[in-house]
């Protein structure tokens, strides 16, 4: 009896415990994601545009349109608002989620490297330090 | 190797020039069925799909991308070799890795050509981080910043690439820069291959 009930009042502690761990996978770390930001470096930073658009200011903002930087058509059309969800699908593999972009890239196939790297792209999105004046 | 040397037709534009006959080959005849289209290929086993003329316009979009981010290098070296930071030795291997970059945008810019695209040009201006490169270290930390990224960008796009020849030829380049930036980190007491594994 005494053993069932303590099971009872853990169950839903476990419950919680295991609901906060699996939110916090999902959320990613940023510091493990500044690592896979390396995949980026060739194209992007965060704070300029260069072969690729600057990540500055991205979450929230609409597909294509940093000033500035000449995106191809099919991207300014894409009409995407980039978030947790829409990072993840078209870093998994861009070419499949906006065919005819100019990103030619394979993508990021691993789901823990890609959530990850939304992390650090979240982080940068608006760190003071990086982004001020470049959003 | 052949398609480092851009006044050889090389590996790059034979790829090219056989995308585009595939293509022009397609766009003429449009109305066939695609085993005709197949038989009028010759040797070629494989059917024309009607996704040929879209794979050679994303290769040309692929290289193109690839093509300018190699101008942003050639400039960074530019920028390297000009701010007086860098020792005679260093400055002459800076130099000699520039010409690499210079060479693979020649034979990418072959390849777009030959597919029927335009070569990207380089940008007027690349508003580098320059307040930051004080020391000789700091001009090769941002070089084998690039290099690094050049592996990554080719390693993204070899598997990409709708012709399996320009995906090698992707990674002939690749294995340039990978040389690059293992020199750069040796120059700068780094472990010049710190991995075994990279993309
Ligand atoms: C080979 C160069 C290259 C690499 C490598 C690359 N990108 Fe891009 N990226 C681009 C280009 C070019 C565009 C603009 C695409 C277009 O206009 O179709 C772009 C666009 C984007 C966009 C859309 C931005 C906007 O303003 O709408 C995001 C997000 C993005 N890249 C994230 C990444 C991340 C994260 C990585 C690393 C995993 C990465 N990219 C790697 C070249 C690259």
């Amino acid at each position: 009896m005494y053993n069932s009930e303590i099971s009872l009042v853990l169950a839903p502690v476990a419950f919680i415990i295991s609901l906060a761990a699996s939110s916090n996978c999902l959320e990613g770390s940023p510091e493990a994601g500044n690592q896979i930001y390396a995949s980026c470096i060739a194209c992007h930073s965060p704070e300029r545009n260069r072969t690729g658009p600057r990540h500055c200011g991205l979450f929230g903002r609409k597909s294509g349109s940093v000033s500035g930087f000449e995106y191809s058509t099919a991207m300014r059309e894409a009409s995407i608002i980039w978030n947790t969800e829409t990072l993840d699908r078209f870093l998994e593999s861009p070419l499949t989620i906006v065919p005819g972009t100019t990103m030619g890239f394979a993508g990021i196939k691993d789901d823990k490297k890609r959530q990850d790297l939304i992390a650090y792209l979240k982080s940068v999105s608006d760190s003071p330090g990086i982004c001020v004046n470049n959003r | 190797m052949s398609i480092l040397k851009p006044e050889q037709p090389g590996l790059l534009e034979e790829t090219a020039i056989n995308s585009r006959r595939k293509f022009l080959l397609q766009a003429g005849t449009a109305t066939f069925s695609a085993t005709a289209i197949a038989l009028l290929g010759g040797c070629n086993s494989k059917a024309i799909s009607a996704e040929t003329n879209d794979a050679a316009s994303q290769d040309v979009r692929i290289l193109n991308t690839a093509i300018s981010a190699e101008h942003e290098a050639v400039a960074a070296y530019q920028l390297g070799a000009e701010s007086g930071l860098l020792q005679a030795g260093i400055l002459k291997v800076a130099v000699q890795f520039q010409g690499h970059h210079k060479e693979h945008i020649e034979a990418l810019a072959k390849a777009v050509k030959s597919l029927g695209g335009n070569p990207a040009e380089a940008k007027k201006d690349y508003s580098f981080p320059v307040e930051k490169l004080k020391r000789q270290s700091d001009v090769l930390e941002f070089a084998a910043g690039l290099e690094r990224g050049a592996v990554s960008a080719y390693a993204g796009a070899i598997p990409v690439f709708g012709n399996r020849d320009l995906s090698a030829a992707a990674a002939s380049i690749l294995a340039d820069e990978a040389m690059h930036w293992a020199v750069l980190r040796n120059v700068l007491g780094l472990d010049p291959v710190p991995g075994a594994f990279f993309s």
